[in-house]
């Protein structure tokens, strides 16, 4: 070990404070997977019963785990590939043409997206409700991914700020057209802010709850953080163990992805600095 | 493939940064633009490569009138100031997009590469990435895909201004060596008058958005028109004396030197003394002391502070035992005294 030894303080306060956060989270992993005896810290066995919302359903009123991680799934993905895709043309745009109103929208952008979506909510419901998308999936993502583009778009800009302009002329001097160029030369150095942001958005649509418990109430159009909530207020049966192994369930992708994309996750924090 | 600009006007804005400009480059000829800062080198380079619109004016190669062709409809190679490769392409895939544009096969074009990389010296750096090639490469890569087209202009927008200094000495002969093994006609942009001089057949100096003067580097050299020509070709640069002209010229100081031949001016005048024409080697006339003595290997430079007003550069070989705060009484050498008048024209 020979790491310095100023290093150390700072590894040391960091364990101080992030001691409960990692104690909740080995609790979490042990309480799904085992029966602690009742007012022991000590597990008992291990006991798999926790999950058993995998294989049947828990209880005759609720949609199955697998059409609800579904409906999960198609509610981040198509919302992240919405938004990567706006925001890879908007930020462009913003990026390099010269159009009437753009420091308008660019102010526009950050205002938006410092604004509390919470406070929109009465109004996107109605909105929502004329337009008969109230309670269907197609509703949230369209919610959900206009609430992300300013974001998005911003974030694409800033990478497409970096991207040097003689690139584009060369390009277009060699005899390519404007939508070549930005296909062939302009996108391929913004694709480190393409990944990050379709993940970003992905964990984001992932993670979502307000606008689904609101916006989306009905069984079939459940998401798993709203299947969470009903299975904790359904007090007629408080199973913690169960919630808890279901809360493991919803945080796997997460913590996996998470794993897998860390570079590209931390290029977005950079600034697009090194596109 | 020669070129014309005819009353060439590029506006942004209100601002006219450059009116009714004419300018012709010779087929094979290698033109410099050569200008202080802001004087609209680069605007017209992008007039005639078309990523700028002329606001007036016609552009022609040979005898096709460009004026207003898409800048993807006209042949014209460019090297850019920071070259512009594409980061994520080796530079073989560089080096052959043009053509890839232009929809060649692949075999064919494979062996257009390996010409230009022949012709460019990088036959061995091909399937490196721009960031693993060093300035003076990568600036190869960039002329080899200028000029991979065939174009019928090659355009350099300061190709010099990014590499060290002795890599820039070998890059000028080389990009002058590429110039005339492909005859290819070619417009440098630059603002360093070396790069100019020993680079090109002809210089157009520009000011404020005009040529003031065209011509070979040596005439311009030595037949500056304007003061501001002299001014600024020349390292280290011209000496100028204010004086009056009348049966001889009266420095400002009060020091007097003789009529050159030709001269037939009167009045106010402003003398122009190359530093490589002042000194003892050219016999008496100037009395001053010396101030500064700048030693640079081969010569040594010698600013003289003449008595009564007035400073002088001198460039004498080295060796030279010369010390700051020497008196000294230096001519200068017949028939090289440029007169220049009041407002500037040469005289
Ligand atoms: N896009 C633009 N909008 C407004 N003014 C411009 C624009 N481009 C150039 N100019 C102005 O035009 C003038 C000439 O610019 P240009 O870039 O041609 O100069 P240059 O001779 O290339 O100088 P340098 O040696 O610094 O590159 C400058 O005064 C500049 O401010
Ligand atoms: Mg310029």
């Amino acid at each position: 070990m020979t790491a310095h030894p100023r290093i150390w303080h700072l590894v040391l306060i960091l364990s101080i404070f992030s001691t409960p956060l990692v104690i909740m989270y080995v609790y979490q992993v042990i309480d799904s997977i085992a029966s602690p005896d009742p007012g022991s810290l000590i597990p008992g066995e291990i006991d798999l019963s926790n999950w058993r919302f995998l294989w049947e359903r828990i209880d005759m009123g609720r949609p199955s785990i697998w059409m609800v991680t579904f409906n999960t799934f198609i509610f981040a993905s198509t919302t992240a590939f919405l938004v990567t895709l706006l925001s890879t043309t908007a930020g462009y745009a913003l990026s390099r043409l010269d159009m009437p109103g753009r420091p308008y929208f660019l102010g526009g952008l950050i205002i938006l997206h410092a604004f509390p979506t919470i406070t929109l909510i009465i109004a996107i419901f109605i909105i929502l409700q004329f337009l008969g998308l109230f309670d269907t999936l197609l509703g949230i993502i369209l919610v959900k991914a206009a609430l992300e583009l300013p974001f998005g778009v911003w974030i694409m800009k800033g990478f497409y700020d970096t991207v040097p302009w003689e690139i584009e002329m060369a390009g277009v001097q060699d005899g390519a057209s404007r939508f070549r160029v930005w296909w062939e030369l302009v996108l391929p150095q913004v694709k480190p802010g393409l990944a990050a942001l379709l993940i970003i958005s992905f964990l984001s649509g992932w993670s979502e709850f307000v606008l689904p418990l609101v916006l989306a109430p009905g069984s079939s159009t459940q998401v798993l953080s709203t299947y969470m909530n009903a299975v904790i207020q359904d007090d007629a049966s408080a199973d913690f163990g169960l919630f808890k192994a279901i809360g493991m369930f919803y945080s796997i992708p997460v913590i996996v992805i998470y794993l897998v994309f860390q570079k590209q996750l931390m290029n977005i924090y950079g600034g697009g600095t090194k596109g | 493939m020669e070129l014309r600009l005819e009353n060439f006007t590029k506006r942004f804005g209100d601002v006219t940064v450059i009116e009714n400009m004419d300018l012709t480059v010779n087929s094979g000829e290698m033109m410099a633009l050569l200008g202080p800062s802001g004087c609209g080198k680069s605007t017209t380079l992008f007039a005639i490569c078309g990523i700028h619109k002329m606001n007036g004016g016609a552009l022609y190669f040979g005898d096709r009138d460009v004026t207003t062709v898409s800048a993807q409809g006209r042949s014209v190679g460019v090297v850019f100031q920071n070259y512009a490769l594409y980061p994520h392409m080796t530079a073989e895939q560089n080096i052959g997009f043009p053509l890839k544009v232009q929809r060649m096969p692949k075999a064919e074009i494979r062996r257009e590469v390996e010409r230009l990389a022949d012709l460019v010296q990088i036959g061995n750096l091909l399937d490196r990435r721009p960031a693993e090639l060093s300035g003076g490469q990568q600036q190869r890569v960039a002329l080899a895909r200028a000029m991979i087209r065939k174009p019928d202009v090659l355009l350099l927008d300061e190709p010099l201004a990014n590499l060290d200094a002795k890599l820039r000495l070998e890059m000028r002969s080389e990009i002058r060596r590429i110039q005339r093994e492909t005859g290819i006609t070619a417009i440098l942009v630059t603002h360093d008058q070396v790069e100019a001089m020993s680079m090109c057949d002809r210089i157009a100096l520009m000011r404020d958005g005009k040529i003031v003067q065209l011509d070979t580097p040596e005439q311009m050299y030595r037949n500056p028109q304007s003061q501001f020509v002299a001014g600024f070709l020349g390292n280290p640069p011209i000496s100028f004396l204010p004086a009056r002209a009348d049966a001889s010229l009266t420095l400002a100081n009060g020091q007097t030197i003789e009529r050159p031949p030709g001269l037939e001016a009167m009045g106010d005048v402003v003398l122009g003394i190359r530093p490589e024409h002042f000194g003892p080697q050219h016999g008496t006339g100037l009395k001053g002391k010396v101030v500064f003595v700048e030693p640079q290997g081969r010569e040594e430079l010698v600013d003289v502070r003449l008595d009564g007003g007035g400073d002088i550069r001198s460039i004498l070989p080295a060796g030279d035992p010369i010390r700051p705060g020497e008196t000294v009484d230096w001519g200068i050498a017949p028939g090289t005294i440029l007169a220049f008048g009041p407002n500037g024209d040469r005289l």
